[in-house]
């Protein structure tokens, strides 16, 4: 680095000693900030489009901000997802709980009770994460027929959360491997058995772990389309099944249309939003770095 | 089975510090006292063994065994057939124009999302103003649904012409970029490849954020050493950090790559079932649903799982066996 260019040093935040000048940073944010107004551009279009009354939501006026704001199109997406939400919450709430207690014994006993071939079962549980859910898809829904448990939104709930178990083993396991193995030796020369171990010295150290899991799996059977379109009906179609059915129709409107895609986005975005954090390693965990 | 009078020393491990006395213990004994070690382990995680062992491998072999019969129609029976339908797939000329469809798709969006991805994580990493706003930022998309996402994207590249048009061709046409306009993703040829750009910007900052964490992962030591051996500071990323961030680039392919060879929910939202955008899990679901065929829909389902198994399997081996070497 050059004598010159030190007085235009700037340090990053963490204290790293940034080897850029002024001018170099400069040019990365204007670079950042022009692909931040490109990524911006689908919000606009949806919070601009949605407060359009309806005669003002055509191609002329694509790009313009409304001349008269609207509630209009927000009432008439409330009405048409109001039972998709409900439907949603009511899946993913339980599914995730439910993925999250499982995961986060199997983590439990993955990272620190070991088993012999607990790392081929642990591969074999990693795979589920990966494999695409159609190639369970016609069987799953067969035996449900089978069972007489279609119906509902019960079907959805066992597919979320069975399929959330792999993901949710692993973010568990990786969080309980950076527990000193010291502390649960010592519970169990201690002669605490397994249940205690993990009920006394590893449950109350878990919540950022289920915090991680609990939104993580929320937000993916929020998401969820494939499953919801193969194992429910029109009673319990959740949002995203709702949404698909306003957008693909031609006769809605582009503000409804906006509005809805909104409305179905809202709970997972405020989720990001104040839960951020958590959710970013949820991310992380989704790329199997612990 | 009796009580042991010393659970501690079964829990422990048992092992080779055997105490001394009266010989060594009979060798049942002895594996009976390490299960009990490990086996309440094993009974805890077994709820979710047979869980996974169901609905995961016992599905999969189900799929497996439609795809291998004739069940051409919910009622039918099915007799086992081989591979017939496997082979039958290639002669329909729908497939393999879906399959060429999903391999366009998966260049452009694994290959834009990834150089987005670096790129924006390569701005960032050195910390500048407002850092935390702009990632939250670029983030953000990945919290929506493919059919949400959808459903604005459809709107921004609508293909129709000049005066109906809503969306990126206005925009085109209101600043005189009129050569900018085109069919996005009703082009017969190249139209996936506009389908991919939802894709990557929705994922472009997952991969944002992982190259990130990777950046910042490198130990600054590192990075010192290179600047004090002469290293110019592109030198310093391209000799020091890039090296060291193979391990994400890896897995950022990886994940990219079997969302792109199952992307479904993205297609629907956008196109429907229009023939000009149609991929292998859009082909199976109108099989299922529409033609009522599930030997066919298991076919191409098995087909979608080998292409992802191909990749994925060994990754997955490589990934446990190397951390459990480094003794996690």
């Amino acid at each position: 680095m050059s004598v010159q260019s030190a007085p235009d040093r700037v340090t990053a935040p963490g204290g790293r000693a940034a080897g850029t000048t002024r001018r170099g940073q400069a040019v990365r944010f204007a670079v950042l900030f022009a692909l931040a107004v490109l990524f911006l551009l689908p919000m606009y279009v949806l919070l601009v489009t949605g407060f359009k009354p309806f005669a003002e939501a055509t191609a002329a006026r694509a790009w313009s901000p409304p001349q008269t704001w609207s509630t209009e199109g927000w009432a008439a997406a409330w009405e048409a997802l109001s039972s998709g939400l409900r439907n949603s919450v009511a899946v993913a709430v339980p599914s995730a709980a439910v993925s999250a207690v499982l995961g986060s014994m199997n983590g439990f006993v993955m990272a620190r009770w070991r088993f012999p071939g607990a790392d081929t079962v642990f591969t074999l549980f990693l795979f589920g994460m990966f494999i695409p859910y159609q190639a369970v898809m016609i069987p799953l829904q067969q035996m449900l027929v089978g069972a007489n448990l279609m119906g509902g939104v019960f079907p959805l709930i066992l597919a979320h959360t069975v399929y959330g178990i792999p993901i949710c083993t692993l973010i568990f396991r990786n969080y309980y491997a950076s527990i000193p193995r010291t502390l649960i030796e010592a519970a169990r020369v201690d002669g605490a058995g397994m249940l205690r171990t993990y009920a006394s010295v590893v449950l109350p150290v878990s919540a950022p772990a289920f915090a991680v899991t609990l939104i993580w799996q929320f937000t993916s059977a929020w998401n969820d389309f494939l499953f919801a379109v193969f194992l429910t009906g029109p009673n319990s179609w959740p949002v995203t099944v709702q949404l698909n059915n306003v957008a693909g129709s031609m006769v809605v409107p582009y503000n409804q249309q906006m509005a809805a895609a909104v409305l179905a986005s809202l709970p997972t975005l405020v989720v990001y939003l104040v839960l951020g954090r958590y959710f970013m390693r949820g991310l992380m965990a989704g790329a199997l770095k612990g | 089975m009796s009580t042991s009078p010393n659970r501690s020393g079964a829990a422990v491990g048992g092992g080779p510090g055997r105490t001394s006395g009266g010989g060594p213990r009979p060798a049942p004994r002895r594996a009976l006292h390490r299960a009990r070690a490990w086996l309440p382990g094993l009974l805890l995680v077994s709820p979710s063994i047979l869980l996974i062992g169901v609905f995961v491998y016992g599905m999969i072999g189900w799929n497996l065994r439609l795809a291998l019969s004739d069940k051409h129609a919910p009622i039918q029976e099915g007799e086992f057939v081989g591979l017939v339908n496997f082979v039958a797939l290639w002669q329909e000329a729908r497939w393999p124009a879906a399959v060429g469809n999903a391999v366009v798709f998966t260049v452009v969006f694994v290959g834009g999302a990834l150089v987005l991805g670096w790129l924006l994580g390569l701005l960032l990493d050195k910390g500048i103003r407002g850092e935390p706003v702009f990632r939250t930022l670029f983030l953000a998309p990945m919290a929506v649904s493919f059919i949400a996402t959808g459903v604005v994207w459809r709107w921004l590249m609508n293909p129709a012409p000049a005066e109906r048009a809503t969306g990126l061709n206005a925009l085109f046409v209101h600043f005189n970029l009129d050569f900018l306009v085109n069919d996005w993703w009703t082009a017969p040829d190249l139209g996936m490849a506009a389908m991919a750009l939802p894709a990557i910007w929705q994922l472009a900052g997952y991969i944002m954020a992982l190259f990130l964490a990777g950046f910042r992962g490198v130990p600054e030591e590192l990075r010192e050493a290179a600047r004090v051996d002469g290293c110019s500071e592109w030198g310093v990323y391209r000799h020091v950090v890039m090296p060291q961030l193979r391990p994400v680039l890896l897995s950022a392919v990886i994940i990219l790559g079997h969302m792109s060879l199952k992307v479904f929910d993205l297609i629907i939202a956008i196109a429907g079932q229009q023939i000009v955008a149609d991929v292998p899990a859009v082909y199976m679901w109108a099989m299922v649903f529409e033609v009522r065929d599930p030997a066919k829909g298991a076919t191409i389902a098995s087909y979608l799982l080998f292409a992802v198994a191909l990749f994925v399997v060994p990754y997955l081996v490589w990934t446990v066996r190397k951390e459990r070497s480094e003794g996690r």
